[in-house]
């Protein structure tokens, strides 16, 4: 079993009371809590704080926690060998433990199996994990095996975590954000209490080409400014294959091309649309002949593109 | 040993579930969920229907006011506060990603 210095974890000290802990607590939720937080790792924080102030705030639980003597943060230790005959009728080992889990357990001074406490059936406890896939696989549907750890009984009645491996199927039409559940495959109920639930967060990755939107997708498209003024036909990439897209002439920098049902697909029926974000390419550099094209085109061309400014500008001359 | 695989349900518009079945799968009681859904933290489907239904997307926010509350000790009135500003700013995380996705991302 690996030492937590709950103290440490809460920054207080050996003696502090009640309202400290708990002031603590909430200093510490606020800043790591995985519904508020924009922190990295909040979440494993927050689990740590969370078990430090469940284990101090109860005066049972702390006095169990301080006979167990001080250690390294990490370091592998055992409990003394009077601390489980005084403080505990579950049987456990002390290598496959988590230290909450065994301090999720006692009530009344003492740890309890929970299959024994009083034979009252109770849930097993839900469980929630992000599952990270790419694009392709979102958008084709992928199997993914999740590899848990969760703490159980075994056929001894022995407290321990177990691995916990879950094959799941995810159908194509997820985007990110999506949630999934799994029923049953959480953790284990006890005394006939349904098992818990698994919930999958799907999270995407960064595709290098495409952006999501909701099953909408989009990308840039960078043309030369010739096939931007005379349209063309270019071979663009989609999630499902390269598809040859029309350019229409006069086509201007940001114009949005729709590509319809080319996206991802959505979850029962239909897709999302993909979207072809024109870009203006220019070359960094321009050979001879390129810019005596360029030069004869901007002394015979009557194009433009900032006549707009002209009236501000004449606006603004009267006013001064 | 060979692990089965599974099949997972959606949370989404498409599913709904019933006022016991979102208490079941949230943790929190009837009761609080009634309190949530008349300080418009949660919608249901039809708020003069008897018995209320949800949208089973309704489990992702009924689960984190279940945390809220725990973690917090927050009350019905905090709780729903809490929650109707986080719905807000997941919103508005939503559409600045949407409206990153559509700009040009290279020069």
């Amino acid at each position: 079993m690996k030492y937590k210095d709950y103290y440490g974890i809460l920054g207080i000290e050996k003696n502090a009371g009640v309202p400290e802990i708990k002031k603590a607590y909430r200093k510490l939720a606020h800043k790591y809590h995985p519904d508020v937080s924009k922190e990295p790792h909040a979440e494993e924080k927050f689990k740590e704080v969370a078990e430090a102030y469940e284990t101090l705030k109860s005066p049972e639980k702390r006095a169990a926690y301080d006979q167990l003597g001080s250690y390294q943060p990490g370091q592998d230790f055992r409990p003394p060998p009077d601390w489980q005959k005084q403080y505990s009728d579950t049987h456990f080992s002390a290598d496959d433990i988590d230290l909450s889990d065994l301090f999720a357990g006692l009530r009344g001074g003492r740890f309890h199996a929970r299959q024994d406490h009083g034979k009252i059936s109770m849930p097993g406890e839900d469980y929630e994990v992000a599952v990270h896939i790419t694009l392709e696989e979102a958008y084709r549907g992928t199997e993914v095996q999740l590899d848990l750890s969760m703490p159980e009984f075994d056929e001894q009645g022995l407290l321990h975590r177990a691995p916990h491996v879950v094959k799941a199927r995810i159908p194509k039409g997820v985007t990110d954000g999506q949630r999934l559940r799994i029923p049953g495959k959480g953790g284990k109920g006890f005394n006939g209490g349904r098992n818990g639930d698994l919930y999958l967060n799907i999270v995407l990755h960064p595709h290098s080409l495409f952006r999501v939107s909701g099953h909408d997708l989009y990308f840039d498209l960078p043309l030369a400014p010739w096939e931007a003024v005379l349209g063309t036909s270019v071979d663009v990439p989609t999630p499902g294959g390269p598809v040859r897209l029309k350019v229409p002439p006069g086509t201007h920098a940001g114009q949005k091309l729709r590509l319809g049902k080319r996206g991802l697909p959505k979850p029962r029926a239909g897709e999302g649309d993909l979207f072809a974000i024109v870009q203006i390419a220019v070359p960094g550099v321009v050979n001879e002949r390129d810019r005596a094209l360029y030069q004869q085109l901007a002394e015979g061309s009557t194009f433009n593109p900032r006549g707009h400014f002209e009236q501000e500008l004449k606006n603004e001359s009267r006013t001064h | 040993m060979k692990v089965e695989l599974t099949e997972v349900l959606w949370l989404d518009e498409q599913e709904q579930l019933s006022l016991t079945e979102l208490a079941g799968l949230s943790g929190l009681s009837e009761a609080e969920l009634h309190e949530l859904v008349d300080f418009g933290a949660i919608i249901p489907l039809d708020p003069g229907a008897e018995p209320l239904g949800f949208r089973a997307d309704c489990v992702v926010t009924a689960r984190t006011a279940c945390r809220l509350r725990t973690d917090f000790e927050l009350d019905a009135q905090g709780l729903a506060l809490a929650l109707t500003l986080l719905n807000r700013i997941h919103d508005l995380e939503a559409q600045l990603r949407d409206l990153s996705a559509q700009l040009p991302h290279r020069p």
